[in-house]
């Protein structure tokens, strides 16, 4: 794939990371003061009067949030940094948005064979996940970033934040999952990137 | 066909064509001959093995020895500053091509023969279309031709002079500019962007089965493309290259 | 601006493209398994920069081509269309 020839001169934009953060740097990565946008679709725009978001499966019912319910629910902000697959990591970004455990907290997961999500999204986009990686703090539905209201072409009116893994998991314009027994590959899991997407055991694609 | 592979390039000349915008003329060894119309992949390789590639239309017609790549000087941009600032003359440059067989215009090819051409380019969107007019200017073809190129400026026009004589001396070519942000004093042409008014009066009629290239900014191709479509120009009689946001 | 201005389309593939197929691909004919459309490769619309390449109806949306390519392996998933027209005349 690389050849042998170096563009003289050529330095790209990735930057030097502060020698007191690199431990916050997964292997492989750089860090961006940027917000690079990568979509894997033209951006929806969904009105907050048609938005929901739903949770469904294998569980024998089906909870559902209109935007005005989702918004009364318990909210918090939280400072976390991401990393995308492509390589590039922000440190330190602030999203406000409702825990899933709170969402999930109306289901007996205890009495349930559900072990698996898949996070369907506006647009076509999915994304899986074990069910173990979004309750206990680790993920939110989020629908503020950096204090604003998320805007379309950053996954607005919500998304899926789960920092503990690759962003492609965090799938933008959110609009439920369904719980399932199975683990089920989702849009890119399906082709070729990895199936659960550790950063910091660089899980980027199948077989790492 | 064959599988492309990266090729070396060596810089052998740099020409400033506008303030923001410059030419690197290659020469590439072995280089297959290509088409007006298509693109070469250019690949940057950093000391540590960093890669980036980005795409840029082709300026020189197919029969001229070196190659011209015409590059726009993107402020904030990880590739163009590194070929408008730090490229120097004998620099290599890697690239793979020529790429492409939708966006492309041929002398003999059936469904252009005569069929009148309507060249559509905004800022850099000029280059592969100007491949056109170089290919079409050598081979004497006389195939009626109107190109409608959007600028911001008169500064900001590329390869202004060359167009100002090909246009001078060739009758079945004409040069319609349109300077959207500044014009000069004494401008009697157009100044502002394309829209459907615009076209209404420039393009050939539908009934004289013309054939459309329209390239350069993402939002300028889509708007020439829907209105051309209003217009009457059928599918397949208007070809499409988009540049994104800010056209290279 | 909306970021719909900052879509390219087709053509910008047409280096992958080629590395994945023999024939020149951005003049091949795809039909649309969502509306039916027959268009141009040059003619989709492409997303999915970095991570892979997608080239997606313009019309309906339906992902018509989407490519990986990960440590010199392609993944192809061409299930968003009904057919694919090559003039393998076209050099």
């Amino acid at each position: 794939m690389a050849g042998n020839f170096i563009s003289r001169g050529f330095k790209g934009r990735r930057r030097e990371t502060d020698a007191t953060l690199k431990e916050r740097i997964p292997p492989g990565q750089y860090e961006t003061k940027d917000f690079p946008v990568l979509s894997a679709g033209p951006t929806p725009r969904t009105s907050l009067e048609r938005w929901n978001f739903s949770i469904y499966g294998e569980i024998g019912e089906e909870l559902k949030w209109t935007w005005d319910e989702f918004q009364k629910l318990p909210r918090e902000t939280v400072m976390v940094d991401i990393h995308c697959v492509t390589k590039w990591s922000k440190l330190d970004t602030v999203w406000t948005g409702v825990s899933v455990d709170t969402l999930l907290a109306g289901i007996d997961l205890d009495r349930q064979p559900v072990r698996y999500l898949i996070a369907f999204c506006d647009g076509g986009y999915t994304t899986n996940l074990p069910l173990t990686d979004v309750r206990g703090g680790k993920a939110w539905i989020a629908y503020e970033y950096d204090g604003k209201l998320l805007t379309p072409e950053h996954g607005g009116p919500a998304r899926l934040l789960v920092p503990h893994l690759y962003f492609w998991k965090s799938a933008k314009w959110v609009r439920g999952f369904k719980l399932l027994t199975e683990d089920r590959p989702g849009f890119w899991e399906s082709v070729g990137y990895h199936n659960y997407g550790d950063p910091w055991n660089e899980q980027r694609y199948a077989g790492d | 066909m064959e599988r492309l592979n990266w090729q070396l390039g060596t810089v052998v000349e740099i020409r400033q064509e506008t303030p923001s915008v410059k030419s690197l003329i290659l020469d590439v060894p072995d280089w297959a001959r290509h088409a007006a119309g298509q693109h070469v992949d250019v690949r940057l390789t950093a000391e540590d093995g960093y890669q980036t590639q980005r795409s840029y239309s082709i300026a020189s017609p197919p029969e001229e020895t070196y190659l011209m790549l015409t590059v726009e000087r993107i402020e904030g941009g990880e590739v163009s500053p590194y070929l408008t600032d730090e490229l120097r003359v004998g620099d290599g440059i890697e690239l793979r091509g020529p790429i492409g067989g939708y966006f492309v215009w041929e002398t003999n090819d059936e469904r252009s023969n005569n069929s009148p051409l309507f060249l559509i380019g905004g800022g850099s969107g000029i280059v592969p279309l100007m491949a056109m007019i170089r290919h079409r200017a050598n081979s004497a073809q006389t195939v009626p031709t109107k190109l409608l190129y959007s600028s911001s400026s008169y500064e900001d026009i590329i390869y202004r002079d060359e167009l100002g004589r090909l246009s001078a001396k060739d009758p079945s070519l004409r040069v319609i500019h349109t300077l959207t942000r500044r014009q000069p004093e004494n401008w009697t042409g157009y100044g502002r962007r394309i829209d459907r008014a615009m076209l209404a009066e420039i393009a050939w009629q539908p009934a004289e089965n013309p054939l459309a290239f329209v390239c350069g900014p993402t939002a300028l191709v889509e708007t020439v493309a829907t209105n051309l479509q209003e217009l009457g120009y059928g599918p397949g009689r208007i070809k499409t290259e988009r540049f994104g946001p800010t056209g290279g | 601006m909306d970021d719909n201005d900052l879509r390219l389309d087709g053509n910008a593939a047409g280096g992958l493209l080629n590395e994945v197929f023999r024939f020149e691909m951005t003049a091949a004919a795809t039909t649309c398994s969502g509306c039916g459309a027959i268009k141009p490769v040059g003619e989709l619309m492409l997303y999915g920069h970095g991570m892979g390449i997608i080239l997606r109806c313009a019309g309906c949306d339906v992902a018509l081509i989407r490519i990986t390519h990960i440590r010199g392996c392609y993944r192809l998933d061409l299930s968003g269309m009904i057919c694919l027209q090559i003039d393998a005349d076209i050099q």
